[in-house]
């Protein structure tokens, strides 16, 4: 496996305090079995899967309680035994905000029994692979929760396939430890997902200040002798581990915005779905858990744990030791794209990758907002290559045309311009929300011209309808009034039909 | 002096030669101002602001024969954006003309359509559907909500429901 490092400078971004150490210092901890599980119908991007199971049903680890009925969508399994208590409505963090959505709620037994047997077999056809892994429930780890099945369809050749293991954002440390201790089991992930995707080359891209993973991938992928693999290590800069940013880092393609890095042929897949795709075709297990950064100075013990999907949050607090000190907010993904909870209820899903548990001191205090100084900071931090101080003044005044100009859709929310303003302007939060307008405004404004269009062919109709009809009258007209025969023949039939209507009507009567 | 006189008095009938043509030349009817105006409207074509279209009412605005309040479907966000193109104040709506609204579309109640096709003709954007003598639809995707068809009904089964119901 060779290492290689990218000569190109990352476009943008930060360098930030990791504070990674805490949940570093020890390996995962594996074989916690909740009490509750809270199993979301949705938890990726794409369709809901329909339940299988009844209120009251005993089921068993492994076994699937949601099916994936549509190509966009992935299976649901129980991750521990226990019963079925309800299938309701509940609230479910996902990736950006907190929806109200169906949801199985299962009481562990606390036996953690598995389903009898390992699964079906890894089929040989390719279009059963995809279906295998649909029905494995495994989606994108990274947080994107796309369903891998259908990522790893292969629309345009791909050209290379990025297995990313950058991990750029603080706090985070899950894909760290995973590498360190399963770098072979992800190796092997990868080379099937290149198996799958046909593509000419694979690169492992792992951030330059995790020594050990790297040292792990390394022998790993030594051992496997593959000469399709490249390790690429990518210096630490937030958020290298973007999608788009990491296309272009590695290969000096900017990613239109029009377009999916897929489109282009670069395939990305985190090291963690690698992982889930090992255990689902060499031991037929499906995603059953993953693994949970908690960190904070908020929590006792800090660490990462590998986590049953649907675990409430407040149980994997309670696993880690519980709350320490005046926890001042409970924050779910890292500490720059994550976002607040208002309590612990809520479950880990197949998306959740982090928990901080923040005291005072480690969150911004200062909000008073002053005026826009013009330093252009935030253009230069802005790893899309944006203008947030215009993107700022557009969104505030609601100008949606000069929003288009400025590439609203294109910011990522990243958070570096917010960070780095000296005028603490909450800048991406200003952004996500004027993209929910913005995405109305864009809907109307289509449907507006498609109105338009509309009217017109039915303005343009109903003067071609008059016209011919008055062309027809003057047609009559003219024939009329210039030959007496034609004029004859006209009186004849009028007083024809009028004799066969009233003869009609006598025969009715 | 003489020769400035005359160049100047020359390049002034010169261009005012250019200003009549281009006058005559060009075709009329595109009034760049409407159109920037309608592109601003709703375009739905409710005739709720009292002309009977957006593009009619464009033009009084472009003209300033109309204020420009009088677009509810538009609300306050058209008066915002109207009055910042037109370097104008922005005056209240004008809440007396109707209420259509970009959230609703008409539904035929079928167990009630007689099948009169009355209301095919009128609807400006073509959303409704049927022939003579059967049950006749509208098409939510196309509707606008602009409330046209309903004096028109003479069984009065037509409804507006909110566009995601
Ligand atoms: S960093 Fe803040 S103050 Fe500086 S230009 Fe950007 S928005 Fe304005
Ligand atoms: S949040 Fe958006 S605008 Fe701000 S730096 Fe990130 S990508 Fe750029
Ligand atoms: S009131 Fe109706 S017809 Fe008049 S401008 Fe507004 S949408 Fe167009
Ligand atoms: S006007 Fe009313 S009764 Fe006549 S076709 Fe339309 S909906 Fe049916």
């Amino acid at each position: 496996m060779l290492e290689y490092t990218p000569d190109r400078r990352p476009t943008g971004g930060l360098r930030l305090p990791a504070h990674k150490e805490a949940s570093t210092a020890q390996p995962i901890a594996r074989g916690f079995v909740p009490g509750t599980l809270i199993l979301a119908l949705q938890q990726h991007q794409g369709p809901p899967t329909t339940p299988v199971v009844r209120r009251g049903e005993r089921v068993l680890k492994g076994q699937v309680v949601a099916r994936a009925r549509a190509l966009r969508s992935a299976a649901v399994h129980a991750s521990t035994s226990g019963h079925v208590r309800a299938i309701e409505d509940r609230l479910v963090p996902s990736v950006h905000a907190i929806h109200r959505t169906r949801c199985i709620v299962i009481d562990a037994d606390g036996e953690d029994e598995t389903r009898p047997g390992s699964g079906a077999a890894w089929p040989k056809d390719p279009e059963e692979q995809l279906e295998h892994i649909r029905d494995g429930g495994i989606v994108g780890l990274g947080g994107g929760v796309f369903p891998t099945a259908e990522k790893l369809r292969p629309h345009t050749p791909c050209k290379v396939l990025i297995v990313n293991g950058v991990e750029c954002e603080p706090y985070i440390s899950c894909d760290d430890m995973l590498m360190r201790e399963a770098a072979a089991e992800i190796i092997d992930g990868a080379l099937i997902m290149r198996d799958l995707l046909a593509a000419p080359e694979c690169i492992v891209a792992v951030e330059r200040d995790k020594p050990q993973a790297i040292e792990a991938l390394l022998e790993a992928g030594r051992a496997s002798g593959d000469a399709s693999l490249k390790l690429a290590d990518i210096p630490t800069v937030y958020p290298t581990g973007g999608e788009r940013q990491l296309v272009e880092m590695l290969t000096g393609e900017e990613v239109p915005s029009t377009h999916y890095p897929s489109e282009i042929g670069y395939i990305c897949q985190n090291v963690g779905t690698a992982y889930a795709l090992h255990r689902l075709v060499r031991a037929g297990e499906p995603l059953l858990s993953r693994v949970v950064t908690v960190a904070g100075e908020g929590i006792a013990r800090p660490q990462n744990v590998e986590t049953p999907i649907g675990t409430p949050i407040g149980e994997l607090i309670e696993f880690c030791g519980g709350y320490v000190g005046d926890v001042d907010r409970l924050i779910l993904g890292g500490s720059m794209m994550g976002y607040a909870l208002p309590n612990d209820e809520m479950p880990i899903t197949k998306g959740s990758n982090c928990l901080i548990a923040a005291v005072r001191r480690e969150v911004r205090q200062d909000f008073s907002e002053r005026f826009c100084i013009r330093c252009g900071n935030c253009a230069t931090a802005c790893p899309a290559r944006l203008l947030p101080q215009e993107l700022l003044r557009a969104a505030r005044d609601n100008d949606h045309a000069l929003l288009d100009e400025f590439g609203l859709n294109d910011c990522i929310e990243c958070g570096c311009c917010d960070v780095i303003c000296p005028s603490h302007i909450p800048l991406t939060e200003v952004f996500r929300n004027a993209k929910f307008a913005h995405a109305r405004y864009q809907r109307q404004e289509v449907f507006s011209a498609e109105t338009q269009q509309r009217f017109k062919r039915h303005e343009e109709r109903k003067r071609a309808n008059v016209q011919r009809g008055k062309a027809r009258q003057d047609h009559l007209r003219h024939e009329v009034e210039t030959d007496e025969a034609a004029r004859q023949k006209a009186i004849e039939a009028a007083i024809k039909r009028a004799r066969q209507r009233r003869g009609n009507d006598s025969d009715a009567e | 002096m003489l020769i400035g006189t005359v160049v100047l008095a020359g390049l002034a009938l010169g261009l005012c030669a250019v200003l009549v043509l281009t006058d005559r030349l060009l075709p009329a009817g595109r009034d760049p101002v409407a159109e920037q105006v309608e592109s601003l409207l709703p375009r739905i074509q409710c005739a709720q602001c009292g002309y009977p279209g957006c593009r009619p009412y464009a033009e009084a605005i472009a003209a300033g024969d109309a204020d420009i309040n009088r677009c509810p479907p538009g609300g306050e966000e058209t008066v915002r954006r109207l009055a910042d193109l037109l370097g104008r104040e922005v005056p209240a709506l004008d809440t007396t003309l109707g209420n259509a609204s970009m959230n609703r579309v008409a539904r035929i109640d079928e167990r009630n359509c007689i099948g009169c096709n009355r209301c095919v003709p009128v609807c400006p954007v073509d959303a409704v559907v049927g022939v003579q003598q059967t049950i006749h639809a509208v098409i939510a995707a196309h509707c606008t909500g602009c409330e046209l068809c309903l004096a028109h009904c003479p069984v009065d089964c037509i409804d507006l429901v909110s566009r995601d119901a």
